[in-house]
């Protein structure tokens, strides 16, 4: 028996799988599942996070529905996916904020915004926040630099502690002991299959979304985020080693490193992101998981939303509205990095891992 | 919508493996083709739905097989497994063709990857499909789509309009649009066999067949093959054959596919409903074994029978979907197997004392043997007296029928007169017998659609251009 009917259901979906195994060669969740005949709720919860949802094994399958064996993996495995976030939720107390997600988010981060132009508000006269500032420092003139940097750090690293505390619990779930140094090899094998999203492609032609065409238009739209806001993120570190290396303070030009940097992942975080909302929407209603669908428009609005309002600073920061859109800008990255560990974006993380786990396991399966 | 007024040149009936091959080929010919698939959008293709892979001859090693497989080593396998019951002409011709077919079938959009787990036997000789069998259909589906191939779903024909073995037209019967009668200048019949129709093969098998399960969907009636054997076309293969596996008694009646198989029999003992043993468990090696069990579980008492084994075999085979039935004791499981607990018991201390010592390995015709009882249990026999004791109930399961229309090197139909048809065609599972007159080698009838269904398409759009 399992801990919920989620993993109940996965767990005979898998039996139904591995008396089957047609769908070996699509991803790495059906060789996973071979080199097991049990499956605990650890191993179900390692599976379905090592789903990509390309939908492949689910228009492939001659058991799907409405056949009566009703076999429907890639919504069973989302479903079970999104309950394992909440499951390592660290501290557990905020798992319920997995159950609402699009109205959590969506409050958190309007909130912040108001903090901030009322903090922008209260510490400045009315006339900084409305004024035109250019030149180094400008944006300080609203927020010093060090409580900017206090706070953000200190929200990034709550959102590190806590992703860390979850990992810690999905690894310890999966069976692999805590504090093992896991090996290179394994580790850079993730590495390129997470980079490549090598399984997010049907086994080779590509995902199934709306019917059965397969198309390579998530996996692009998913690049463009994903390397989008490693580009963004970047443009960030540059900036503060820029601070406090070189005691060079922003806004910079535009043709210097943290807003090239910036702009380019701000452009894919802005195609991105639609690309993917368009997706979902035109995405067959079979493979849905429902009651996630809050949550992942929460969290592509909200990548959305910081590349948007990050452009709008940089085309205007020269104008009156540079007060109030840094605010916007600086309330939305900020709703972002405490909710991180409460969202969508937990996918990411606990995906890597699956995929860590996965490589070393092929790798024992080959030794 | 599809214009239902005009004239196809090819009218092809059926929706699998077969069908598709026919329709795609015959549309790269140029002609004009309308596909009729008898099921639902869901079922479409018949059994090609629940098949892995295809049989096909190759000189060299590819990057998902092992090693040659030539045609004369196929055509020596066919022989082996049909006891020569094939037309030579027309098998050697097919192991040709297969060569082709190879690539022919990627170039229709279809994927192949080595050979699943669990069947490494099959590794040098068969193509596995990536994803199975309906990933296979869907591909074959999207470039028939593609080409410009009409298809029509639940599109069940109901006559055929056949004048001295000319086709002339079909009476399709829709849910939504009623009748109508269809036109084309050459009909491709690719409408598989009988299996599903319980009815037929009660006239070979009696009542017995009330208990067989039939392993694809419910729509394989074998109306089109009915009409055509009752137009003259000239019939092909023994109709009380058929292809049987034993697999789980608890599975669907219908379309439960290759999940529901068991290839545990030589791990244990098989008892009928009167707990007794009734044939050598340990005769040969799979894949032989595996096509035998069907037959032998239809000749018992009400079609049933249980593969018994112990706990220590649990992890020697494929998990199954059905969990096995277990007993602390072996008059526990017997119970719940509703078989009588005494003979149970006996059969099982007789089936134990008669075992000899020796050396198990079950992927060779190993010396663990019995010794005193009949039937003997010629290799694997091993104790069965580690409970917790363990059960699965088997049933036949039903592949396909042999019986078919006879056809040429064209794919074309011979009548009873023995001419050839003017303008009909068959592929696949409806003329299969031609080649194979009885048993079985994995991945032949996925051979056979393909190589005659390309070449069906083909002939048939040369005839509508004359």
């Amino acid at each position: 028996m399992h801990g919920t009917r989620t993993l109940q259901e996965a767990d005979r979906l898998m039996t139904v799988c591995n008396s089957c195994r047609y769908c070996e060669g699509l991803c790495a969740v059906f060789p996973a599942m071979e080199m097991r005949r049990a499956f605990s709720d650890g191993d179900l919860n390692y599976l379905a996070n090592l789903c990509h949802s390309c939908g492949a094994c689910y228009t492939d399958c001659q058991f799907s529905p409405p056949h009566e064996f009703n076999v429907n993996v890639p919504k069973t495995l989302a479903v079970a996916r999104a309950e394992s976030y909440a499951a390592y939720a660290w501290p557990h107390a905020f798992s319920g904020a997995f159950a609402r997600n699009g109205l959590v988010i969506s409050l958190i981060a309007a909130l912040s915004v108001a903090a901030f132009i009322f903090g922008f508000a209260a510490i400045n006269d009315r006339g900084v926040l409305t004024g035109i500032h250019t030149g180094p420092g400008a944006f300080y003139r609203l927020m010093p630099h060090n409580v900017m940097a206090l706070l953000f750090g200190a929200a990034l690293l709550y959102a590190i502690l806590a992703l860390a505390m979850g990992v810690r619990a999905f690894w310890r779930d999966i069976g692999e002991p805590v504090g093992m140094t896991t090996d290179a090899k394994s580790l850079l094998q993730a590495v390129r299959d997470a980079g490549e999203l090598r399984y997010l492609d049907g086994g080779g032609v590509g995902c199934f979304n709306e019917d059965d065409q397969p198309t390579d238009r998530r996996k692009l739209y998913h690049h463009f985020t994903f390397y989008g806001f490693l580009l963004c993120f970047a443009a960030t570190c540059v900036g503060t080693l820029y601070h406090y290396l070189l005691a060079r303070e922003a806004p910079y030009a535009w043709w210097d490193l943290p807003v090239v940097l910036g702009t380019l992942g701000g452009v894919g975080l802005v195609i991105g992101p639609i690309g993917l909302l368009s997706e979902k929407w035109k995405r067959d209603r079979a493979l849905v998981d429902e009651q996630a669908r809050g949550m992942d428009t929460a969290f592509i609005l909200m990548l959305f939303l910081t590349s948007i309002t990050g452009l709008a600073l940089l085309l205007w920061r020269e104008s009156a509205a540079m007060g109030p859109l840094l605010a916007l800008h600086l309330g939305v990255v900020f709703a972002l990095f405490i909710t991180m560990p409460y969202g969508k974006f937990v996918h990411g993380i606990y995906r890597f891992v699956a995929l860590v786990r996965y490589a070393r396991e092929r790798q024992m399966m080959a030794e | 919508m599809v214009d239902l007024t005009r004239r196809f040149d090819v009218l092809v009936i059926g929706g699998g493996n077969a069908a598709l091959c026919a329709a795609i080929s015959a549309r790269r010919a140029g002609a004009s083709v309308l596909v009729l698939e008898g099921a639902p959008k869901f079922y479409r293709g018949g059994n090609t739905r629940h098949t892995r892979n295809m049989r096909c001859a190759h000189d060299a090693a590819t990057e998902i097989l092992t090693g040659p497989y030539t045609e004369e080593e196929f055509w020596n396998d066919l022989l082996l497994v049909t006891g020569g019951q094939t037309d030579e002409q027309l098998a050697r011709f097919m192991i040709h063709e297969s060569k082709d077919i190879l690539n022919w079938i990627v170039e229709q959009g279809v994927r192949w990857q080595p050979s699943l787990g669990g069947t490494l036997s099959l590794g040098r000789t068969n193509s596995f499909f990536l994803g199975g069998g309906r990933a296979m259909l869907n591909a074959l589906y999207r470039t028939a789509e593609e080409l410009g191939v009409d298809i029509l779903y639940d599109a069940e024909v109901i006559d055929l309009n056949i004048e001295h073995g000319m086709f002339l037209s079909a009476q399709l019967k829709q849910p939504v649009g009623g009748r109508t009668e269809v036109r084309a200048s050459t009909l491709v019949a690719a409408a598989g066999g009988f299996e599903a129709n319980i009815e037929w093969l009660k006239q070979y098998w009696g009542e017995a067949a009330d208990n067989f399960l039939i392993r694809g969907t419910p729509y394989n009636r074998g109306a089109i093959l009915k009409m055509l054997l009752a137009k003259g076309v000239q019939d092909i293969g023994d109709p009380t054959q058929c292809h049987a596996v034993a697999i789980d008694a608890r599975a669907p009646k219908f379309d439960g596919g290759i999940i529901t198989r068991h290839d545990s029999v030589v791990f244990g003992i098989v008892v009928n409903k009167h707990a007794e043993r009734f044939y050598d468990e340990g005769e040969d090696i799979w894949p032989k074994r595996y096509a035998i069990w069907g037959r032998l579980v239809a000749a018992q008492p009400d079609q049933i029978a249980y593969i018994i084994f112990d706990s220590t075999v649990v992890t020697s085979f494929m998990p199954t979907l059905f969990p096995p039935i277990a007993g602390a004791t072996i008059a526990e499981l017997a119970g719940k197997l509703e078989l009588d607990a005494a003979a149970l018991e006996k059969t099982i201390t007789d089936f134990n004392a008669a075992v000899q010592p020796g050396t198990f390995d079950h992927t060779i015709l190993d010396d663990c043997r019995t010794e005193g009882i009949t039937p003997p249990k010629t290799h694997w026999a091993r104790k069965i007296e580690t409970p917790p004791y363990l059960a699965y109930p088997v049933r036949p399961g039903i592949t396909f029928t042999y019986l078919g229309t006879r056809v040429n090197k064209q794919s074309r139909m011979l009548m009873k007169d023995g001419k050839p048809s003017a303008n009909m065609f068959a592929a696949g599972e409806i003329m299969a017998g031609n080649v194979l007159g009885k048993g079985y080698a994995a991945g032949i009838g996925m051979t056979i659609g393909s190589v005659f269904g390309r070449v069906a398409g083909r002939e048939a759009a040369k005839n509508a251009r004359n």
